[in-house]
């Protein structure tokens, strides 16, 4: 196996008094899909808000790309470049256009002029299926629509790793399959993809790993069919039955 | 809106006050807007325009009005400079500053705006030394109980030819900024900025030196007996009144601007953050703009109760438009209905107006869309 892209060891976060994170180790190799799911408050968003330092760890190392989150701002300029986010909510900017929310961070960061940054954005909005919207404003649009701008929008800096967070979970039930069938293109581009999510049919479709997190652990990891079929841990279990049943 | 309610307000003052007229016509009482052509008969101690006793009631209200404008423009101006940068600070995630821009905050906005213009007129302007000890700042500049005195350049015939370089630097400055911005966007990278301004500044003003010389004289004051010859004075009143009008209304517009950045959601700051936008550059082009749509209409009733509350200059001669208006040319010709109705309309012209210039302003700055 080739060096991993990212690298987490012995990592460990608290929020005051709350031990967070504990003693989380995980690679991620160049490529990988990795599904992270667990119940709400296990600290699956602050694990991967860890990786771009949205959230800083206090304990352990995390290394993207061989370069370690230490709090060098150089390190993290490098690493913000190359690691895109989606959120949960969107977080498109409302005062600026689909196309303009799209070449912000190419202009401001990757010093791209506006017309190789256009030419970019609308690449990408085609491939999110959303060419037409590109004047429009994040408001007049769908949940779906706002999420597959949030995913353009990332893709505009050509991002080698993305990390997703419950990107279909503030989505109406009807809108969360055009969403879920970019992330699918995505993979099979052969992105690196860290996605929190408990859309299972996704998980069992391109995720490489899936990782269940309880209480701040990693309690178990395995390839989605050995994952769903044959759960090792009580915890587990328990989970699963829950969510698979509805 | 603004417009109409201006319309409907004059229409019902010129009824009003047509009423009121016939009817004290009727009386054989004294009214009417004669004595704004009748001599003054009183000095100020400080106008913009040429004004002497000899001018007329008319000249007063103009020099009020200016005298009024000056302050509340300059109020308005520092007021959120400070207060702006004492809301950022507010929210540093240095204690430090932040427990400063707090305690500035809690004392300033709690203790009456009346009492602070005393406090800066007669605790600290009115308390300094006289002239003879005066303190002075490279012995060019002397403050003492009588105001503060600054060195001033003289300007003789020719020099509308700096002022035409000045106007041609501002254009300039304007010009340079958007071929900035164009050349960040077409070409990717910054272009110089600050040289080619130095370089059309020079430009300019050599042009207006070969034109017309040096028409300039620095006069810087000098004490002659009593008090200083030579210079620019400003009055103490005025002083007292800027300094108090800008740091109560600062307190205000610091939490105003804190609440603004504070409603902006938090989420915005990090997917600019989570795009690699510099910390700056995301608060600049991401938060401010979404934090001013908050800010705006509570920052225009501020400019506002500042305009107002200069007429607090009546507590210490100050002479805006209240106090020579309202105040000395009242006491002169007694007539009251028409100089209150003529001060209350100028209040509230300006107001109007500053609405609805930053009525303007808010549209523009509005969202399209009604999602977050
Ligand atoms: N900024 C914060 N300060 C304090 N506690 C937090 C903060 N963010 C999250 N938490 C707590 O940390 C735990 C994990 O949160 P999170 O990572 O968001 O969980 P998940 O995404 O798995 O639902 C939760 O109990 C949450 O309340
Ligand atoms: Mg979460």
């Amino acid at each position: 196996m080739t060096d991993p892209v990212i690298r987490i060891s012995d990592m460990n976060k608290w929020f005051g008094t709350f031990h967070v994170l504990r003693d989380i180790n995980l690679q991620v190799a160049a490529g990988e899909k990795i599904v992270i799911c667990g119940p709400s408050g296990s600290g699956k968003s602050t694990l991967i808000r860890c990786l771009n330092r949205l959230e800083q760890h206090q304990e352990g190392i995390i290394e993207v790309e061989g370069v370690s989150l230490d709090g060098s701002s150089k390190n993290l300029e490098s690493i913000r470049s190359n690691v895109g986010m989606v959120f949960q909510q969107f977080n498109l900017f409302p005062h600026m256009s689909v196309l303009e929310n799209c070449t912000l961070a190419p202009i401001w960061v990757k010093q791209k002029t506006k017309q190789e940054a256009e030419a970019l954005a609308r690449q990408f909005l085609e491939r999110v299926r959303i060419p037409d919207q590109a004047d429009k404003y994040p408001g007049q649009l769908s949940g779906g629509q706002q999420q597959r701008v949030a995913i353009a929008r990332a893709l505009c800096m050509n991002p080698d790793i993305m990390l997703f967070d419950e990107p279909t979970s503030a989505l109406d039930p009807e809108m969360i399959k055009e969403v879920l069938d970019v992330m699918v293109e995505l993979a099979e581009d052969g992105m690196t993809m860290l996605c929190v999510t408990h859309e299972m049919g996704f998980a069992r479709q391109v995720a490489d790993r899936v990782i269940f997190m309880d209480e701040g652990e990693i309690v178990e990891e395995n390839e989605p069919e050995a994952f769903f079929s044959n759960p090792q841990n009580e915890r587990t279990k328990m989970f699963l039955s829950q969510v698979l049943s509805h | 809106m603004q417009v109409l309610v201006l319309a409907a307000v004059l229409g019902a003052m010129v009824w009003l006050v047509g009423n009121v007229q016939s009817n004290l016509e009727r009386q054989n009482i004294n009214s009417g807007f004669g004595f704004l052509s009748e001599r003054a008969g009183f000095g100020i101690n400080q106008t913009l325009i040429a004004y002497t006793e000899d001018d007329s009631f008319g000249r007063v209200v103009v020099v009020g009005l200016l005298n009024t404008l000056l302050v509340s423009g300059l109020g308005i101006f520092f007021a959120t400079l400070l207060g702006f940068s004492l809301g950022v600070a507010r929210l540093s995630r240095n204690w430090l500053i932040s427990k400063i821009a707090m305690v500035y905050i809690e004392i300033f906005r709690n203790v009456p705006l009346l009492l602070q213009i005393m406090f800066w007129y007669f605790g600290v302007l009115r308390n300094l030394p006289s002239p003879r000890q005066a303190l002075s700042v490279g012995d060019a500049m002397f403050m003492s109980n009588r105001g503060i005195v600054l060195p001033w350049l003289e300007a003789g015939a020719g020099a509308m030819w700096y002022g035409v370089a000045l106007l041609g630097l501002a254009a300039g400055f304007f010009w340079l900024r958007r071929r900035t911005l164009k050349a960040k966007l077409t070409t990717g990278h910054s272009t110089r900025f600050w040289r080619p301004l130095l370089v059309l500044a020079l430009a300019l003003f050599g042009a207006a030196a070969l034109m017309a010389g040096v028409p300039f004289a620095l006069d810087v004051p000098q004490l002659k007996g009593f008090n200083f010859r030579g210079g620019l004075t400003v009055i103490p009143e005025f002083v007292a009144l800027l300094l108090a009008l800008s740091l109560y209304t600062a307190a205000f517009i610091a939490e105003i601007v804190r609440a603004g950045i504070n409603s902006v959601n938090k989420g915005q700051r990090e997917a600019a953050a989570a795009l690699g936008l510099p910390e700056r550059v995301a608060l600049r082009l991401v938060v401010l703009p979404q934090a001013l749509r908050v800010i705006i209409p509570p920052l225009t009733s501020q400019y506002l109760n500042l305009t107002k509350n200069s007429s607090l200059a009546v507590a210490i001669a100050y002479p805006d438009i209240v106090s020579v208006l309202a105040g000395t040319t009242l006491s002169q010709v007694g007539q009251a209905l028409e100089i209150i109705f003529v001060t209350m309309m100028i209040y509230l012209s300006l107001s109007l107006l500053t609405s609805w210039a930053m009525n303007r302003y808010n549209q523009r700055m509005a969202f399209v869309g009604n999602n977050t």
